[in-house]
């Protein structure tokens, strides 16, 4: 057992996944992750590169992965704005990746040590066109570490940049973490091309299944592009039904097995009335309030949504069928709230929490008080 | 000798300006996409000095290395 | 009457060769070089891996070489290939991009790339313009030129490349143009045998969009000897003053420093260090 910053934590998990290659530039709250992978990489045989901006950082990160090796970087706010156009070329050129966004008080530069989830659109809809997204968002140190692990095996399974969505709070504090031994890790590798198969090969844009990557260096003769392409590889940036084909395969990839990547937590919802919908670090506080709210024979419940991409809507869904209320509680100005209350539809009112102040944790008290509100305005 | 992909040329006129011996001119007609290709007006000219294969952008000329 | 001929370079195509360029482009020249230095250095095709940037130059090697080829963002070839290197060391990563690419919004991984010495082999090819946007001004653009974003004549100066290469502390730096292929192809074989970060510029013409600005449109051959007529080496120059070389094109090789320590080497005696203790 060990007793662990989140941030390094995350780190710990990395190299638990076999990174192997890490990338990136230093940003305050995220630059202990950076630091720690300094070491750790070079002892564990990997390579370590700061780079002069992000944009490097991410690109070095995706020709890293094309050698064949587990890469990730990690940043703040500032620096996935920076990225968010090689995450693109990620997504579109079918690089396994893990990207840290440690996010903290924006716009712009904003406040480096103060707390936000502001972020967590920005993961799925931050970079031009149309993309799936994996995201997870962790809560503490020891999912810190396996949402880490979650993250590269996603990555590898999918073929596709993965967000570690963690904020200013998660990663600065330290609670135990349980590091399993490596026999006790389930890790994910990429399905790598055999053998060089001809011109034509199928290595992108699979239909019903990923396609095997023709890593670097192994003579598979990968023909990559970020322009529209065939499953081939070859560019195609004259016709709409390659490009319509492309953005399909691509959202289909991920989108099909949304079923498969989406993890949430749900307490003391058996019999809730009402439902408080969060993620990452305002989980701590709401379930605190809905544990306080319980003791005083307070039927509210807990939805917490551990991915956040690809959306889980099914399962919000399936929610706004059990209760009579959902109260969204997160860090920012409303974000997945509109994405619940879309999902949700008329099916029942979908509330928005917010802390009194942005850049602080919600306190547990503002969560009891509301879950109070509304359960008695119910009668 | 001078051997030309008549269709891969796209009428530059960088081999025809090129040849040392002056031995390449511009055809009358054209090839499939439209463009003058060069034509050998005197092959045992040639002296193998490799400028329009080396120069050729389009990989439409080629020195034949046989006697 | 056509020849049908298997061409001797043919072999390093992924499909047949049809590059997509204007009539006249330098892309083909240099190509045709490159593959010929691969062809001479012993080594096959598939011990090399090619990254390139957006614009014309990017399409010399993809999807055309018949290797592992990785087109990617714009500007940002040199930190892909940056990547790439540290983690298949034993590959030959050649970047291949345009003056824009490497020298306006790639400015930065350029000399960075340059500063840590990492040995990858940067191929820029200058044709002095942004040609597949339609020829708007960019920073090798000669001031005063009128372009589609200068009408009025361009009040940028231009970079040297080779000059920011050498500030940058790059160990290899070379400069040729499209008429000197021969030299090229020697000086890109001596780049990819050279142990470190290895840059090369080549004047090329854009007959289609710089054409346009110098009143020479469509005319490669018009551009090319005028390559022949503006080269001088770097000793004829040096005698010359500042006049004199308005217009002028310096080539040769002019840095080749193997004392530099090499990045990748680098990395591997700190994991060695690492390991020992």
């Amino acid at each position: 057992m060990h007793f662990l910053k989140g941030n390094i934590a995350c780190a710990e998990g990395a190299i638990v996944a076999g990174c192997r290659f890490y990338a990136g530039y230093p940003i305050t709250p995220a630059s202990e992750i950076m630091a720690h992978m300094s070491r750790r990489v070079l002892e564990e045989d990997g390579a370590f590169i700061q780079t002069e901006d992000e944009i490097s950082a991410i690109a070095a990160v995706i020709g890293a992965s094309w050698g064949g090796v587990k890469a990730m970087t990690a940043t703040s706010g500032p620096g996935i704005s920076l990225m968010l156009e090689n995450i693109g070329l990620a997504v579109a050129t079918e690089t396994p990746c893990v990207i840290v966004n440690v996010q903290r008080g924006g716009p712009s530069t904003g406040s480096p040590s103060l707390h936000s989830q502001a972020d967590v659109l920005q993961a799925k809809y931050g970079s031009h066109g149309d993309y799936p997204i994996i995201a997870i968002a962790p809560s503490s140190p020891q999912e810190m570490f396996d949402h880490t692990v979650w993250a590269f095996n996603m990555a590898e399974k999918f073929r596709t940049p993965v967000f570690v969505l963690s904020d200013r709070l998660v990663s600065h504090m330290t609670e135990q973490v349980k590091i399993p031994s490596p026999e006790h890790v389930k890790l994910e590798n990429r399905k790598i091309l055999d053998s060089f198969q001809g011109k034509r090969q199928k290595v992108f844009l699979g239909k019903g299944s990923v396609a095997p990557m023709p890593v670097f260096g192994r003579g598979l003769k990968g023909n990559v592009t970020g322009s529209t392409h065939l499953e081939d590889g070859f560019r195609d940036v004259a016709s709409a039904s390659v490009l319509d084909a492309e953005i399909k395969r691509l959202h289909d990839k991920i989108l099909d097995h949304v079923d498969d990547i989406t993890i949430s937590d749900e307490e003391f919802l058996e019999d809730a009335e009402i439902a408080l919908f969060s993620y990452g670090s305002s989980y701590r506080a709401v379930i605190e309030g809905v544990a306080r709210g319980r003791k005083e024979c307070l039927k509210a419940g807990s939805f917490r949504a551990v991915t956040l991409w690809p959306l889980p809507e099914k399962k919000i869904r399936d929610l706004a069928s059990r209760v009579k209320k959902i109260i969204v509680c997160e860090n920012n100005l409303g974000q997945m709230y509109h994405f619940v209350k879309a999902a949700v539809g008329q099916r029942v009112e979908v509330q928005f929490l917010d802390p009194d102040v942005q850049g602080t944790l919600i306190n547990p008290e503002k969560v009891l008080a509301k879950i109070r509100e509304v359960l008695n305005t119910n009668g | 000798m001078v051997l030309v992909n008549e269709s891969s040329c796209k009428g530059c006129g960088i081999c025809i300006a090129m040849c040392p011996l002056k031995i390449l001119y511009f055809s009358e007609g054209f090839n499939e996409q439209g463009f003058h290709f060069p034509k050998v007006s005197d092959q045992e000219k040639c002296v193998k000095c490799n400028n329009c294969m080396i120069y050729c952008p389009d990989f439409a000329m080629m020195v034949n290395d046989d006697e | 009457m056509a020849d049908s001929f298997e061409h001797p370079l043919g072999k390093y195509f992924r499909d047949k060769i049809n590059y997509k360029n204007c009539p006249g482009c330098g892309n083909g020249i240099i190509a045709a070089a490159i593959l010929r230095a691969i062809d001479k250095s012993g080594k096959s095709i598939d011990d090399y891996a090619f990254v390139s940037g957006i614009g014309c130059s990017g399409w010399i090697p993809s999807p055309f070489f018949n290797t592992d080829v990785l087109h990617v963002t714009h500007g940002r070839a040199v930190a892909v290939a940056t990547g790439l290197k540290l983690s298949i060391p034993r590959t030959r990563v050649v970047v291949i991009a345009g003056d824009g690419d490497t020298s306006a919004i790639g400015g930065n991984h350029f000399i960075h790339a340059a500063r840590r010495n990492i040995d990858i082999t940067l191929i820029t090819v200058n044709n002095s313009i942004y040609g597949m946007t339609g020829g708007q001004a960019a920073p090798t653009t000669p001031f005063a030129s009128v372009t589609t974003t200068t009408p009025y004549g361009s009040i940028e100066r231009q970079f040297d490349l080779c000059e920011l290469m050498r500030a940058a502390g790059a160990t290899f730096i070379a400069r040729w143009t499209t008429f000197h292929a021969r030299q090229l192809e020697k000086t890109i074989l001596s780049a990819f045998e050279h142990p470190g970060f290895s840059f090369i510029e080549v004047v090329s013409q854009c007959p289609v969009q710089y054409g346009k600005v110098i009143g020479k449109r469509n005319d490669p051959v018009s551009m090319m000897i005028s390559y022949r007529e503006n080269s001088l080496t770097v000793d004829v120059a040096s005698r010359k003053g500042r006049e004199e070389l308005k217009g002028k094109i310096v080539v040769g090789e002019f840095v080749k420093d193997e004392e530099i320590p090499e990045m990748c080497c680098e990395m591997e005696r700190l994991r060695m260090e690492v390991r020992s203790k």
